[in-house]
């Protein structure tokens, strides 16, 4: 990706820079939002901040933007220290929540906004038209120009302020929720117009989100944050694929866990591992430094698991097709069109959640899957799909 | 006679005030608008408009012997002669004009002494203080308005005679060796002025900075404004209906004011607001009163007008900020 953005020449060449957190810790009095992250974000990523509300993400987008000042760590931004730098002398610009654009000022105003402050020379009046219409073409907003932020539609509001933001060309772009404002429909729209946008611009974009799956769809790279620490970082298939917490797990798609022992190694890269429930498995074990008697867990996704109805085997095994299988009682079956959610209880009394295609039933009536609840039925998965956690 | 103008200026609002409610009424409005308009009109009409006509009808009568006002015996006559313009053709001579000069520039100065001082006083209150101590800095802008004027006036006097509490600070701490006159001078009454009408331009102003959002002031800086250029480019364009409420609430009643100029000021500090006074209570010349009078209250409204209009300009961009609805400063108008 990158070298094609070299190839088409990107308007960010040379001016690319990355984002560098060294232990960065933000106290609001009692309140520490921030606690001692260090993230390496490389130039020309799209890279986003996701976590659930009141995480920090935001507080950390605030700290790289200089709209907070850090209690103590140091923010680099292109390798440059700018720690005590101010905001408005930092060479990134925000697109905020809510937008922020000024009400008294048309788009065209809105847009040119900083263009005066910019370092080096002041553009000239018709230059800083120019930019300012270029940055409205690169959001696809021409002819908007005179427009006030209060006759703009939903979907023509976040345009005007990511082109305010980027005819500054700015080294770092940082958006922090853009979409959450916008509908369904208009949210997806939009996320492929950043992702376009950031391709065409090729500066790094800091992105914060709740969205799990805005941060899975649009990122080249996510780090997810809890409780005002970085819990992960990686491709969104790392993170989704090969999570390293429970938290991440559980964040990034209701995962279902269980406390495991490790038994020992089992071959390459895999170890055995004894469920509560009583169950003995072999599964991968992505964590070469995790000491065996290291207390961890294992999460299986619901979509991974499946389950048979009839009548349970004695206790839990693995059956002849390796596949693992725990008895449990349905509680309850929830139809959501593509997929049927179901709730079910295993023998330690836990509640599990199991995602199945609903099935091509009969054209009328309930499905025919032999599911009731209360019937008891098997829980099964292939073992592969299992991924040990540090609790 | 004064009661035969005054007749007269009962029967000319009783003849305008069904006019002027076809004109407030909007075309087609049924009879239940206008009934619910009644009221106000009333009030308008009892308290506004009629003391308006009265005043219009005094100021073109003459001054009688001993004060109040000489019969008139043929009206018809009377306004052919012209003599009902004397007390207008008064009011334009240069010691008149001298005067309501000095009103129309004290009452300038006091503004903008009040804007210099309220502004940043209106933004600490509503941007910086906590807001769990705002309440009580609020309520210390409010509280010397629960006493009246004229005593919180006269307390100006004690602080700024020759013997006062000013002078003997200064004397006490050596930083003048004799009194400084400082009562019955011009600036006591800019002091008196800008003290009297401070708060009512702090609080329109707070009403508008602490409605601002804030994050539109960081997108500002964001967008590498300093903190001078945001001020300039956000919070005061954004601020404007407050600012523009503050300046009529000052101004206005700065115009009229003798209250402060009669305690405070010398014979120099003579303003309009003195010199309508004198004409009623001193000169007994009702006539001239009433038409200086009636050239203040037109000025005023003049004022006033050139004012909406230049809200009005701000108003479209008001209208523009919070989507149509209308900027609360301006209701103050």
């Amino acid at each position: 990706m990158s070298s094609r953005r070299q190839a088409e020449g990107s308007p960010a060449d040379g001016r690319r820079a990355g984002v560098d957190l060294q232990a960065v810790t933000k106290r609001f009095g009692e309140v520490t939002a921030v606690d001692g992250v260090t993230l390496a974000v490389p130039a020309g990523e799209l890279f986003s901040l996701v976590g659930p509300s009141g995480c920090g993400k935001t507080t950390l987008l605030r700290l790289v933007a200089g709209l907070e000042w850090a209690s103590s760590g140091r923010v680099r931004i292109g390798g440059r220290d700018m720690t005590s730098v101010p905001a408005h002398r930092r060479p990134v610009n925000l697109v905020f929540q809510h937008y922020a654009l000024f009400p008294h000022l048309t788009v065209a105003e809105n847009v040119a906004f900083g263009l005066r402050y910019r370092e080096g020379s002041r553009p000239r009046r018709a230059e800083a038209a120019g930019r300012v219409a270029a940055a409205l073409g690169l959001v696809r907003l021409d002819g908007l120009d005179r427009r006030y932020p209060h006759q703009l539609s939903g979907g023509q509001r976040p345009r005007v302020a990511l082109a305010r933001a980027l005819a500054l060309e700015p080294q770092v772009l940082l958006l922090d929720e853009p979409l959450a404002a916008l509908d369904q429909e208009l949210r997806q729209a939009m996320q492929l117009e950043l992702k376009r946008l950031q391709r065409t611009v090729g500066i790094t974009f800091l992105l914060v989100t709740h969205d799990q799956q805005e941060a899975l769809a649009l990122s080249d790279r996510v780090a997810v944050m809890s409780q005002g620490r970085i819990e992960q970082v990686g491709t969104p298939l790392e993170i989704f694929e090969h999570p390293e917490t429970a938290f991440v797990a559980t964040f990034t798609g209701a995962a279902n866990l269980w406390d495991a022992e490790v038994l020992g190694a089992a071959g390459e890269g895999r170890l055995r591992v004894r469920l509560a429930a009583g169950l003995e498995l072999e599964v991968p074990a992505p964590l070469p430094a995790a000491a065996p008697e290291a207390p961890l867990l294992l999460a299986v996704r619901p979509e991974k698991l499946t389950l048979r109805a009839g009548a349970p085997p004695a206790a839990a095994g693995t059956d002849l097709a390796g596949m693992a299988a725990l008895p449990v009682t349905v509680e309850e079956g929830i139809y959501q069109g593509a997929r049927t959610v179901w709730l079910v209880r295993d023998a330690a009394g836990e509640r599990r959640v199991v995602h199945q295609p609903s099935p091509a039933g009969p054209a009328r009536g309930a499905p025919a899957t032999g599911l009731q609840p209360g019937s008891p039925a098997l829980l099964c998965w292939d073992p592969r799909h299992s991924v040990l956690l540090r609790r | 006679m004064a009661e035969g103008s005054e007749r007269d200026g009962g029967a000319a609002a009783a003849r305008r005030r069904p006019a002027a409610g076809d004109r407030g009424a909007p075309a087609g409005a049924g009879w239940g608008t206008m009934a619910l308009a009644l009221p106000a009109w009333l009030v308008l009409g009892l308290f506004f408009l009629l003391p308006l006509v009265l005043m219009l009808g005094v100021s073109g009568a003459e001054r009688g012997v001993y004060g109040g006002l000489r019969p008139i015996g043929d009206l018809a006559a009377y306004l052919r002669s012209g003599a009902f313009l004397a007390s207008y053709r008064q009011s334009l001579q240069a010691l008149y004009l001298g005067i309501a000069w000095r009103s129309l520039w004290m009452a300038a100065l006091t503004t903008g002494l009040c804007l210099a001082i309220g502004f940043p006083a209106a933004y600490a209150l509503a941007l910086h203080v906590p807001r769990r101590r705002r309440g009580l800095l609020l309520g210390l802008v409010v509280v010397p308005l629960w006493t009246s004027f004229l005593i919180r006036t006269y307390a100006w006097m004690f602080i700024l005679r020759s013997e006062g509490l000013l002078n003997h600070l200064l004397l006490s701490t050596g930083l003048a060796s004799r009194p400084l006159p400082m009562l019955y001078t011009g600036p006591a009454v800019i002091v008196g002025l800008v003290y009297g009408e401070l708060p009512f331009m702090i609080l329109p102003l707070y009403a508008a900075l602490e409605r601002l959002d804030r994050t539109l002031l960081e997108a500002a800086a964001d967008l590498g404004a300093g903190r001078g250029a945001v001020v300039r480019r956000v919070t005061v364009p954004l601020a404007l209906p407050g600012l523009v409420a503050g300046v009529v609430l000052v101004f206005v009643p700065s115009l009229g004011q003798f209250v402060v100029s009669d305690l405070l000021g010398g014979a120099h500090t003579m303003l309009l607001g003195n010199l309508i006074q004198n004409q009623f209570a001193v000169a007994r010349n009702q006539p001239f009163g009433a038409a200086l009078a009636f050239e203040l209250t037109a000025a005023v409204l003049l004022l006033l007008g050139a004012g909406a209009r230049l809200g009005g300009a701000g108003r479209k961009t008001e209208g523009a900020t919070v989507g149509g609805r209308r900027a609360e400063g301006w209701d103050l108008l």
